[in-house]
């Protein structure tokens, strides 16, 4: 049995209907999104990433944090095709997924893909950042097939 | 080294309301049916409300996530005279039977005497379960996850699926066949809100709701409440049936599980787990039994992949082989000879969340004890042991044994 059902062009999530919130931990993430700069959590001490960001380095307690640029890349670690807009029911062809971000080992963000047909999403697929602006004046990290 | 607990307590009432599909239980109320489920179990335990001196809840005593009970209220609308234990579990399903482990720490500490389990579900068109990460406020965590549009618990799910199918050739004919076997132990069920068998077409014509997960892959939504009894074995000698002996219990999780599809971080193996690891070897280190020792298994089936994860965390077969373990027919019921099919052990024999009522897990209980009991509608013959477990979910999941007194 195989899931090869074709769904056509896997599309972003319409930014207009995306509202998020942030604390101390996570807005500097938020604040380079706004910037077009991907990063992530890393320590300061240790180097360790983690994502989402928070408050303590699980290894080694540091409360001190880098936001390094990244290359804006990354690798489908897994995905689920969905076909209804959550925000209002209608049929609407997205691709939620899991990436590895490129040049932050252990660091996982989780965005729509497009740039492609839904159906030929796969892990191991690679992506580049693109960006979609939401509520708030925010921006929300989403990936093309690179 | 076995568990200092061990054998030490039991559970000895069960008691449920009607199973409802969700939203039709009102103009009943989550106290309502909270309370006919703690009578009925009472009534199976042959002992009075008035009895009760202790709570022990999971899902952080949350209905459904949105209403939350309330040992006061009950204590009050029940006429219990007073209450000296009252304790919750963290989290969400993960820990319904790990609650039978609160249960049993309040009773060892002689804090109470007999300790209710309860769960009352009611999901009004406002508390809907599949849309609850959805409809929940932007917080600073959640926004790393809904922007995604990652909005229902299936969806979570089907990232987790879509990795194993991926690491280890599983596929969606294993998910169904966990649909249809366990479909095929409720025909006999009067309460199951899902009674017909299922045919593999009839699978297969499902919608697909968050590809690879189709409908009949996503468990019930059901209204209704269910609550169990759990007091010390020189007190359960004494209740009205056989005591269904509390033989290991845990409740936890490791730090590679976390929160889990709420945060989507595990590393392998762990992202393509039902996250039971710790807690599996908990209660193999606690009791000194393996899965083959089990006659029975009660596995949380909020989602068809979930239970063929578990089959491989519980060591019913190794990790990556859940797909032809499933497939040769190892988690049916043999009604003829009432056992398990091909070798394996017979999983959900009251249906499941998937067939016969979603209760959070409390019904995978409510069938562990009724199967060490002997009273099953679909027994096993000869029922010594039977394993029930909670979640996966975020941290903590839980595994219980009972055993045949």
């Amino acid at each position: 049995m195989s899931s090869k059902t074709a769904y056509g062009p896997a599309r972003v999530l319409p930014g207009e209907q995306i509202r998020i919130s942030t604390n101390p931990d996570t807005e500097p993430y938020w604040d380079a999104a706004k910037e077009h700069r991907l990063t992530a959590c890393q320590c300061a001490d240790c180097g360790r990433f983690r994502m989402p960001p928070s408050a303590y380095c699980p290894e080694c307690s540091s409360k001190a944090k880098n936001w390094p640029t990244l290359p804006g890349t990354g690798t489908v670690f897994s995905y689920v095709v969905c076909n209804k807009n959550p925000a209002n029911g209608e049929d609407y062809i997205y691709v939620p997924a899991v990436i590895d971000l490129d040049g932050a080992p252990g660091a996982r963000v989780n965005a729509n893909i497009t740039g492609c047909d839904a159906e030929d999403v796969h892990i191991g697929m690679k992506v580049t950042v693109e960006w979609t602006p939401i509520q708030d004046g925010w921006v929300l990290p989403n990936f093309r097939k690179a | 080294m076995a568990w200092a607990h061990q054998d030490k307590t039991a559970i000895v009432g069960v008691g449920a309301t009607d199973y409802y599909v969700r939203g039709k239980s009102w103009p009943r109320t989550i106290n309502d049916m909270a309370g006919e489920a703690i009578m009925n179990a009472c009534a199976d335990a042959g002992i009075s409300v008035k009895d009760i001196d202790g709570f022990a809840y999971y899902s952080t005593a949350g209905a459904g996530y949105v209403d939350k009970f309330d040992t006061a209220l009950l204590m009050e609308t029940l006429g219990m005279p007073h209450v000296s234990f009252s304790a919750t579990l963290t989290s969400g399903g993960g820990g319904s039977v790990g609650a039978i482990g609160l249960a049993t720490a309040g009773l060892m500490n002689e804090d109470c005497k007999y300790a209710v389990t309860v769960m009352s579900l009611q999901q009004l068109p406002q508390h809907r379960l599949g849309k609850v990460f959805g409809a929940a406020a932007p917080n600073p965590e959640n926004s790393f996850l809904q922007p995604s549009g990652l909005v229902g618990p299936g969806h979570l799910m089907a990232i987790l699926a879509r990795r194993h199918m991926h690491l280890y050739g599983t596929t969606q004919d294993a998910f169904g066949e966990i649909v249809m076997a366990t479909r095929a132990n409720t025909h006999n069920r009067p309460k199951a809100v899902r009674k017909a068998p299922l045919s593999k077409e009839e699978y297969e014509a499902s919608v697909m709701l968050a590809d690879p997960l189709r409908r009949l892959d996503f468990c019930l939504e059901t209204d209704g409440a269910v609550a169990v009894i759990t007091t010390t074995m020189d007190r359960a000698k004494d209740c009205r049936h056989k005591p269904a002996v509390v033989h290991a219990c845990a409740h936890g999780g490791q730090r590679e599980w976390g929160r889990a599809f709420g945060w989507m971080g595990m590393p392998d193996p762990y992202f393509a787990s039902a996250g039971h690891k710790f807690v599996a070897d908990r209660v193999w280190a606690q009791s000194g039994l393996k899965a083959k020792d089990m006659d029975v298994a009660l596995l949380y089936d909020h989602f068809s992949p979930m239970v063929l994860m578990q089959l491989e965390e519980y060591g019913f077969c190794e990790k990556g082989e859940g797909n032809d373990y499933v497939l040769a027919g190892k988690v049916r019921y043999d009604a003829a000879t009432r056992g398990g099919v091909n070798g394996g052990t017979p999983v959900n024999t009251h249906g499941g969340n998937l067939n016969e009522a979603y209760i959070i897990g409390m019904t995978h209980v409510v069938e562990a004890v009724e199967q060490v009991r002997g009273t099953a509608i679909n027994q096993v013959a000869d029922c010594e042991f039977a394993l029930a477990s909670g979640g996966p979910a975020a941290l903590p999941t839980s595994s219980l044994i009972l055993r045949s007194a």
